[in-house]
C-alpha cells in the first residue's frame, strides 16, 4: 500500500467514524431526548404519554403536601395560565420551595398529572429567589435558567 | 495591591503581543532566506545580516515568554492577596467572598468565580509558556519560536478578555462593609483543587496545540516534534484525568444524589478534552516511534485544543445551564463566543492552509500496533462526536424554538456500546507488534484474557442472575482487560521494563478497575427511601440502619441539624452523621451526605426534611465496590505519571548522548 492510498483509507475511516457517531447520536436522540413542557403547553398540545419529559414552572403557593408515608410529596406546578399536579417520591432539593421555580423530570400519567423521578431547583452563585412569573413566555424564559 | 495586579496584567498582555510579533517577524524573515519545508537542522542562514537579525528575533522569544509568565503569576498572586486580606473595595471580593469565611475558602475563592478563574487559566498558560522556553532543547529555533508565538496568540485573547470584559481588580466606591459570601455548595476543599487541576489539563493541551502550530508553520512534523509535544500531552492528560476523577467524587458526595456522573454539560465539557487528549496521546506515540499518522496527530492536537477552549468558555458563556454556570452578562457571552470562534476557526484554517506542506509519513499494515492505535483513535472520535452532539443539540434546538434536554439515557445508549468496543480493542492493542503481525498469533495471545472474561461472565450469571446488558458486558470485559493489561509484562524482567511500559500497563489496568466499579454500581446498588422516627430502623442491602436522633451542630460559618445513624451488618457497626446545613451568607440550605467506606463498597446516607409528625426523611444507598471507580481513575493518572517520568528520563539520556 502506498502512502497516498493509506492516507485515503485513513481519511475514509475518519469520515466513517464521524458518520457513525452522527447516526448513533441521532438514533438515540429520537427516543431519549426529553422535551420540555410548561403546564399550558400540555393543555394546548395534549399529553405526551410514554416518554421521558421535563415539566417546568413555579411551585404554586400553598400546594405542597406530604403524603402519609413521609416521603411522597404532592404539589402543583403553574406557569400562570395552567397548572399540573405533580407527585414525587424522594428528598426534594435544598432550593425547592413554594413560589419558586422548579423543573421536574419524569412522565405524564393518563389523568393529566405528572410523576416526577427527579426534581431540579435553581442553584446559582448569585442566587436570588426568582419572582413569580405571570406569563408563559416569562415562565419559559425563567425555566431556561433553572437547572441543577 | 489590586492596582499592582492590574499593572502586572497589562504588562503581561503587552509582553504577549511582543512575543507574538517577535515570533512572526523572526519566522518570516528567516523564511525569506531559506525556503519553507527544509528541515530545520540542515538549514543554513545564507544572507548573513538577515540571518543574524532573524536569529536575534527568534532567540528573543524565550526571555519574553519567561517574563510574561512571571507577570501573570504576579497578577494572580495579587488577586489571591486581596481575597486573603478581604479587601472589600474590590468588586470581585465583595461579590464572592466574606471576611468570616475560613482562609482556605477565601484563598480558593480567588478562582471560584468567573474573572478569577480566567486569570488562573492565563497564569497557568504563562507558567507553561515559560516552561517551554526554559526546557525545550530539541526543536529547531524557528519551530520553537513559532510555538511560543502560538502560545502568545492564545494568551493574548485571554488578556484582552480579562482587561476589557472582565477585569478582576475592579474597585467599588464606596466599599461595602462585607461581602456576599460564596455559594455553600462550593465551600469544599475540592473547590480549592478541582479547577486548577482541570485548567492545568486544558493549558497542557493548548501547549500541545502550540507545538502543532510551530510544526505546521515550519513544516517540521516528524518524530522530533512528537517527542517534544508528548510530555505536555501526557501531563495534560494526567491533570485532566485527576480533575475529572476528583470532580466526579466531589459531585458524588456533595450533591447527595448518590450518582457519580450526571452527563451534565459541564462534566461533558471536561470529558471531551480528555477523550481528545487520550486519542492524541496514542497517535503521538505512533508519530514518535514510527513516523506515521502525521496529519492525523496534528489534527488531533487542533481538536484537543478546540475542546479545551470549549471546556473553558462554554461553561462561562451562559449558554449551558448547570451547577457550574455562573451568571454572565450577554455582552461578555458574545465576547466569549467571538474568541472561541476565532481560536477554533483560526486553528482549523491554519491546519487547512499548512497541512499540504506536511509530507506523508511512514505506512503500516492493518494488523499491527499502529493499526490498533488507529482503531483506538477512531472509537474515541466516535465517542467524542456522540458527547459533542448530546451536549450541544439542546442549544441548537433552543435556537429553533424547541426546548429539550438530553440526559443519561441518551449518553448511555449511544456512547456505552462504543466505549465497551473500545475496551475490547484496548485489551488486544498492546499485545500486537509494531509494523506487522499475524491475526492468528494475536488471538493466541488473547487466550487468557478471553478466558477471564468468559469466566467472569459465567460466574456473574450464576451468582447474581441477569443484571442488564451493559453492566454484564462491562464486568466481563473488565475482567478480560485486567488480565490483558498485565500480559505485556509476562516473561519480562520487571526491573528492566521501561517506566513507560509500566505506565501503559497501570493505566489500562486502571480502566479495567474503574469499569468494574461502574458496572457494580449499575448492577448491584440497593436503595431505600423512608421516613422514620428516632429509635426506628431501616434496611438497605445487607445493612440495618438505626436512626438514633437529631442534634444541632455549629461550624465556622454554618449551623446544622445532624442525624446520628448506627449502621450494622453482621458484627460490624458504623456510626454516620448526615446533616442539613444552614448558611447565613448567602442564606442557603445544603444537605451533607455521610458515607461509610468499607472494603467492599460504600454506605451512603442523606438526611431529608422533617415531617410534622416527628419523622425524618432518610435516603440510604448500599453501593458495592463503587470506590473502584475513583481508585481506577487514580491508577489511570498514576500510569500517565509513570509514563511521563519514563519519557522525560529517556529524553534526557537521548540529549546527553
Amino acid at each position: 500500500m502506498t502512502a497516498k492510498t493509506q492516507r485515503l483509507v485513513l481519511v475514509g475511516l475518519a469520515l466513517l467514524a464521524v458518520v457513525a457517531a452522527a447516526l448513533l447520536a441521532l438514533s438515540a436522540l429520537k427516543d431519549q431526548a426529553a422535551f420540555f413542557y410548561a403546564p399550558s403547553d400540555v393543555r394546548r398540545d395534549g399529553l405526551p404519554l410514554g416518554r421521558a419529559v421535563r415539566l417546568g414552572g413555579m411551585v404554586e403557593a400553598g400546594s405542597v403536601r406530604r403524603a402519609g408515608d413521609g416521603v411522597t410529596v404532592r404539589f402543583v406546578v403553574t406557569d400562570g395560565r395552567a397548572t399540573t399536579p405533580v407527585t414525587f417520591a424522594g428528598i426534594v432539593p435544598d432550593l425547592f420551595r413554594e413560589k419558586s421555580g422548579v423543573v421536574a423530570e419524569g412522565e405524564f400519567v393518563r389523568d393529566g398529572s405528572f410523576r416526577a423521578t427527579n426534581l431540579l431547583a435553581k442553584h446559582d452563585e448569585n442566587y436570588m429567589p426568582p419572582p413569580l412569573v405571570k406569563t408563559q413566555a416569562g415562565a419559559m424564559h425563567e425555566t431556561k435558567t433553572l437547572d441543577r | 495591591m489590586a492596582e499592582a495586579g492590574l499593572a502586572a496584567l497589562w504588562l503581561a498582555g503587552a509582553l504577549a503581543a511582543l512575543q507574538l510579533a517577535l515570533a512572526v517577524l523572526g519566522v518570516r524573515s528567516r523564511a525569506r532566506v531559506a525556503p519553507v519545508g527544509v528541515a530545520g537542522g540542515e538549514e543554513r542562514p545564507l544572507g548573513a545580516s538577515g540571518g543574524a537579525l532573524a536569529e536575534a528575533l527568534l532567540a528573543a522569544t524565550r526571555p519574553v515568554a519567561i517574563v510574561q509568565g512571571v507577570m501573570a503569576v504576579v497578577a494572580m498572586a495579587a488577586l489571591i492577596g486581596v481575597f486573603l486580606a478581604s479587601d472589600m473595595s474590590v468588586r470581585l471580593v465583595v461579590e464572592n467572598s466574606h471576611s468570616l469565611k475560613p482562609w482556605l475558602y477565601r484563598f480558593a475563592g480567588a478562582w471560584g468565580n468567573h474573572e478569577g478563574s480566567m486569570l488562573l487559566w492565563v497564569t497557568i498558560l504563562g507558567i507553561a509558556g515559560a516552561g517551554v522556553a526554559v526546557l525545550e532543547r530539541r526543536l529547531s529555533p524557528r519551530t520553537l519560536a513559532a510555538t511560543l508565538g502560538g502560545q502568545a496568540a492564545i494568551a493574548l485573547g485571554f488578556y484582552a478578555f480579562l482587561l476589557w470584559a472582565s477585569n478582576p481588580f475592579e474597585r467599588v466606591v464606596p466599599a461595602p462593609r462585607d461581602g456576599a459570601g460564596l455559594n455553600p455548595l462550593l465551600q469544599d476543599p475540592g473547590l480549592a483543587f478541582h479547577p486548577p487541576t482541570l485548567y492545568a489539563g486544558y493549558v497542557g493541551l493548548s501547549v500541545a496545540f502550540s507545538f502543532a502550530i510551530g510544526a505546521l508553520v515550519t513544516g517540521e512534523v516528524g518524530p522530533a516534534f512528537a517527542r517534544a509535544m508528548r510530555p505536555w500531552v501526557l501531563g495534560a492528560w494526567v491533570f485532566l484525568t485527576l480533575g475529572i476523577t476528583a470532580g466526579s467524587y466531589w459531585a458524588y458526595y456533595e450533591l447527595g444524589w448518590g450518582g457519580w456522573w450526571f452527563w451534565d454539560p459541564v462534566e461533558n465539557a471536561s470529558l471531551m478534552p480528555w477523550l481528545a487528549a487520550t486519542a492524541l496521546l496514542h497517535s503521538v506515540t505512533v508519530l514518535a516511534t514510527r513516523d506515521g499518522l502525521r496529519a492525523w496527530t496534528v489534527m488531533l492536537a487542533v481538536v484537543g485544543f478546540s475542546m479545551s477552549m470549549v471546556g473553558t468558555f462554554i461553561v462561562r458563556s451562559g449558554l449551558l445551564t448547570s451547577v457550574h454556570a455562573f451568571a454572565v452578562d450577554p455582552s461578555r457571552g458574545l465576547f466569549i463566543l467571538a474568541l472561541l470562534g476565532l481560536y477554533i476557526g483560526g486553528a482549523l484554517a491554519l491546519f487547512a492552509w499548512r497541512i499540504g506542506a506536511v509530507r506523508a509519513g511512514a505506512t503500516f499494515e492493518f494488523v499491527s500496533r499502529e493499526g490498533g492505535l488507529v482503531v483506538n483513535n477512531l472509537l474515541l472520535s466516535v465517542i467524542l462526536g456522540v458527547v459533542l452532539i448530546g451536549t450541544f443539540y439542546p442549544i441548537v434546538a433552543a435556537a429553533f424554538g424547541v426546548q429539550l434536554s438530553i440526559g443519561p439515557p441518551f449518553f448511555n445508549k449511544a456512547a456505552g456500546p462504543v466505549a465497551l468496543a473500545l475496551v475490547a480493542a484496548m485489551a488486544a492493542g498492546p499485545l500486537v507488534r509494531w509494523r506487522r503481525d499475524e491475526a492468528a498469533a494475536v488471538i493466541a495471545r488473547l487466550t487468557w484474557p478471553i478466558a477471564a472474561a468468559a469466566f467472569a461472565g459465567a460466574g456473574l450469571f450464576a451468582l447474581a442472575g441477569p443484571v442488564g446488558v451493559l453492566p454484564f458486558a462491562g464486568l466481563a470485559l473488565a475482567a478480560g482487560l485486567a488480565v490483558a493489561s498485565v500480559a505485556p509484562l509476562a516473561g519480562r524482567n520487571l526491573l528492566r521494563t521501561p517506566l513507560f511500559t509500566w505506565g501503559m500497563v497501570v493505566s489500562h489496568l486502571g480502566i479495567a478497575v474503574s469499569l468494574a466499579g461502574m458496572a457494580c454500581d449499575a448492577a448491584f446498588t440497593a436503595e431505600t427511601l423512608t421516613a422514620i422516627r428516632a429509635g426506628e430502623a431501616a434496611r438497605v442491602g445487607p445493612w440495618r440502619v438505626r436512626f438514633d436522633g437529631i442534634q444541632p451542630v455549629v461550624g465556622d460559618n454554618w449551623s446544622a441539624l445532624q442525624a446520628r445513624l448506627t449502621a450494622t451488618r453482621g458484627s460490624t457497626a458504623v456510626v454516620l452523621f448526615p446533616q442539613q446545613r444552614y448558611f447565613a451568607n448567602p442564606v442557603t440550605t445544603t444537605s451533607e451526605s455521610a458515607i461509610a467506606t468499607r472494603p467492599d463498597g460504600q454506605l451512603y446516607t442523606v438526611l431529608g426534611q422533617a415531617g410534622e409528625d416527628g419523622r425524618w426523611q432518610l435516603r440510604l444507598w448500599w453501593k458495592p465496590f463503587v470506590t473502584l471507580i475513583w481508585a481506577g481513575g487514580g491508577l489511570i493518572a498514576l500510569g500517565g505519571l509513570l509514563s511521563l517520568v519514563g519519557r522525560v528520563r529517556r529524553g534526557r539520556q537521548g540529549v546527553a548522548r
